[in-house]
């Protein structure tokens, strides 16, 4: 891979895990989803990218799906059902924002240590990937955990799907069955959580999950 | 290989066919027609020729025994869930609309489960345990209440956070099947890798193995990532925990020990057996402490289910021919015992109206079929002979205390532990003063017994005497796991 292709590769690489540690510290529920359309949008730009450097017309697929579903439409449903269901847009953090972000760092400095001596024999742009993808897979939990928001978890769950693609991406003629199935199920996933914020909603009158943990372990006093 | 396209056929197009059916009584029926035409192209996966390997499917002597057996308790199951949901109409808990969507997702998560069972592939595979979770979380929340979307909640997170480090364990598999194996199909295809993993990266394959477990490890409900299992058994319908704890846990295991046999065949891999012996025991204890303080009946049996998937991944975590051949039977053993407690348990809450401890006991004397059926299943889940349980935990005991004494010790601890709780609870549940009954409740009627007493059966018969061809062939399955 020449040069310029290679920083473009690798530059996209690094952006999708910058806005990463973009959504660990946003506050308002549509600022967190914009962020994760942006990441997906990203993510479609780096497939593409791959598609064109590497000549394998398969990854335009896995760009495609990127930015219609993943950037586009279930984006666009978040914001419908925030609007349709008058959620509360600020989202209180459990640990504040530096002890986040800093946890957010130590989880990508182990991301990297463990992937690149691990790979040694892959190309640099593979290994970069791969440590970038597993760096913004185990931040994905992290949100999910740092917020009792049902809606900024399925944010969460959405950035770790999209470091998953970021990873399949780079790996060289991983078959197409992979990459396809991996959008499938997030759409699918998404779909039933959206069924499941309209009985959140029915039952509690909020998306506040730490509400739901109040009936947590036995219900039989 | 048209059996086994008839036997991932028929539960996705039965699949189809309930989501449109509204009539719940004729939805009931197609779906014990359409699991016992599954189990019977099942069986007949016996003797029909097998697929060629290498291409999307296979049927080795290993899955074949697991297709068999989830085919054979989802047709209990449907027999069992047609006289409970016709119960729980009665009570008004379901409707016939939710009832519609219960069905086709039933099918859906049976085909699914025969689907991650009989891939030759990686990816396909995944998929398969995807949507498997996909459905079953959409049943466990079928009721409704705030603790049943939450137990549905949890389940999804959880489970969602695990598949998805598998799915990263799968690629770094396909990175470390690339020196031998090139680009494409064949470094995600089971065949071809089992018989290349000699030439394997290892340092990658063994990270690769790692985030399987951890992945897959959180489908089988081993500690410390068991948080979502006694909330989706304790809330979703009882036909569901049933077939949650008899058949999903094992396929979940299955696909742990199909990336242990890749390890096992790598001399400079590590060995998976540490990992797998550590949660296995993690799991038994922790599961043993947890036992005596349940006040919920599901709830309580969703903790053995604990237990008896950590004695299995213990078994595995040994190796070696007997160990291996001790998990197998477990897993089997397990699977009819705890399907046929949840089905006893499912009409005990119906006649009784809660799932409490405390507002059951006396069912001996107020129902005698159901309390017996109860004592007999809990008998043969504590491990006591001469059911089919206590023979598979005598070997694992036992192979163990030949080769690692120290290791046995913990082991013995744990099963005495666990088998103090469930006698404890069952000596409440099954005798004393009979506590009232549900209002309006009913005679259980004897054809939905009738599930319940074949798979005791079964594992009576296996605890007796164990037909010599079937033992061979669970020991030459148990040599292939290494």
């Amino acid at each position: 891979m020449s040069g310029l292709a290679f920083d473009i590769a690798h530059l996209l690489g690094a952006l999708v895990l910058t806005l990463s540690f973009a959504l660990l510290y946003q506050r308002r529920l549509t600022a967190a989803i914009n962020v994760v359309a942006m990441q997906a949008a990203v993510l479609a730009a780096a497939a593409a990218w791959q598609a064109i450097t590497r000549d394998s017309p398969h990854l335009f697929a896995t760009a495609a799906i990127a930015l219609v579903f993943k950037a586009i439409a279930v984006p666009a449903l978040l914001h419908w059902l925030i609007r349709r269901l008058n959620i509360s847009s600020t989202v209180e953090p459990v640990f504040g924002v530096t002890l986040t972000m800093g946890l957010g760092v130590g989880v990508t400095a182990l991301a990297i240590l463990l992937v690149l001596p691990l790979t040694a024999g892959e190309t640099l742009l593979l290994r970069e990937d791969l440590a970038f993808a597993l760096a913004v897979a185990l931040l994905g939990p992290l949100l999910m955990i740092a917020r009792r928001n049902a809606v900024v978890q399925v944010v969460g769950f959405m950035s770790m799907e999209n470091g998953l693609i970021l990873a399949a991406v780079g790996v060289k003629g991983m078959p197409l069955v992979v990459e396809a199935s991996v959008s499938f199920s997030v759409m699918v996933a998404t779909f039933i959580f959206g069924v499941f914020f309209f009985h959140i909603r029915e039952r509690f009158d909020s998306l506040d999950v730490s509400r739901l943990e109040e009936m947590q372990g036995e219900r039989h006093p | 290989m048209t059996a086994l396209l008839v036997v991932l056929g028929v539960p996705a197009g039965a699949a189809l066919v309930l989501a449109f059916i509204a009539n719940w009584r004729l939805a009931a029926w197609l779906n014990v027609a359409a699991s016992a035409a599954t189990f019977i192209a099942a069986a007949a996966l016996f003797t029909a020729e097998r697929p060629a390997p290498g291409h999307l499917l296979l049927v080795d002597d290993f899955n074949i025994y697991l297709i068999a057996l989830t085919a054979f308790v989802a047709l209990t199951t449907a027999i069992f869930s047609a006289s409970y949901i016709a119960h729980e109409i009665q009570r008004q808990r379901l409707t016939s609309r939710l009832l519609r969507f219960y069905h086709a997702m039933y099918q859906a998560f049976i085909g699914s489960m025969l689907m991650a069972l009989s891939a030759d592939n990686l990816g396909l595979m995944w998929v398969a345990v995807e949507a498997a979770t996909l459905s079953t979380a959409l049943m466990v929340s079928l009721y409704r209440t705030p603790a049943a979307i939450e137990a549905a909640w949890k389940y999804f997170i959880l489970c969602g956070v695990g598949i998805a480090l598998a799915l990263f364990g799968t690629m770094l598999m396909y990175l470390a099947a690339q020196p031998a194996l090139g680009e494409g199909m064949a470094a995600v295809t089971w065949s071809t890798l089992l018989a290349h993993a000699a030439n394997f990266d290892p340092a990658l394959l063994n990270v690769a193995f790692v985030f399987l477990l951890v992945g897959y490890g959180t489908k089988v409900g081993l500690a410390p990532l068991h948080a979502w299992l006694p909330d989706a058994h304790a809330e979703g319908p009882t036909p569901i925990s049933a077939v949650l704890s008899g058949l999903l846990l094992n396929v979940a295991l299955y696909a742990v020990l199909r990336f242990k046999m890749l390890l096992a065949a790598n001399p400079q891999a590590l060995a998976p057996g540490p990992l797998m012996i550590g949660m296995g025991l993690l799991s038994l204890s922790l599961s043993a402490l947890m036992l005596y303080r349940r006040r919920d009946i599901k709830r309580l049996f969703a903790y053995s289910s604990i237990e008896h998937m950590g004695i299995a991944a213990f078994a595995f975590g040994m190796g070696g021919p007997l160990a291996n051949f001790a998990g197998l039977l477990h897993m089997t053993m397990h699977s009819l015992v705890k399907a046929a407690i949840f089905f006893t348990v499912g009409h005990i809450a119906q006649v009784k109206g809660s799932q409490r401890i405390a507002d059951i006991t006396g069912l001996t004397t107020s129902h005698p079929a159901l309390g017996w059926s109860l004592v007999a299943g809990v008998v043969a889940i504590a491990g006591l002979p001469p059911f089919g349980v206590f023979t598979s935990e005598f070997l694992v005991v036992s192979s163990t205390f030949a080769r690692q004494p120290a290791l046995a010790l913990p082991v013995a601890v744990g099963l005495l532990v666990c088998f103090g709780a469930l006698l404890l609870r069952l000596h409440h549940l099954a005798f004393g003063p009979s506590s009232p009954n549900a209002a309006g409740s009913h005679a259980v009627p004897t054809l939905s017994l009738v599930p319940i007493w074949l798979h005791l059966a079964l594992a009576l018969v296996a605890g007796i005497y164990l037909p010599a061809p079937l033992v061979a062939w669970f020991q030459s399955v148990a040599r292939l796991l290494g």
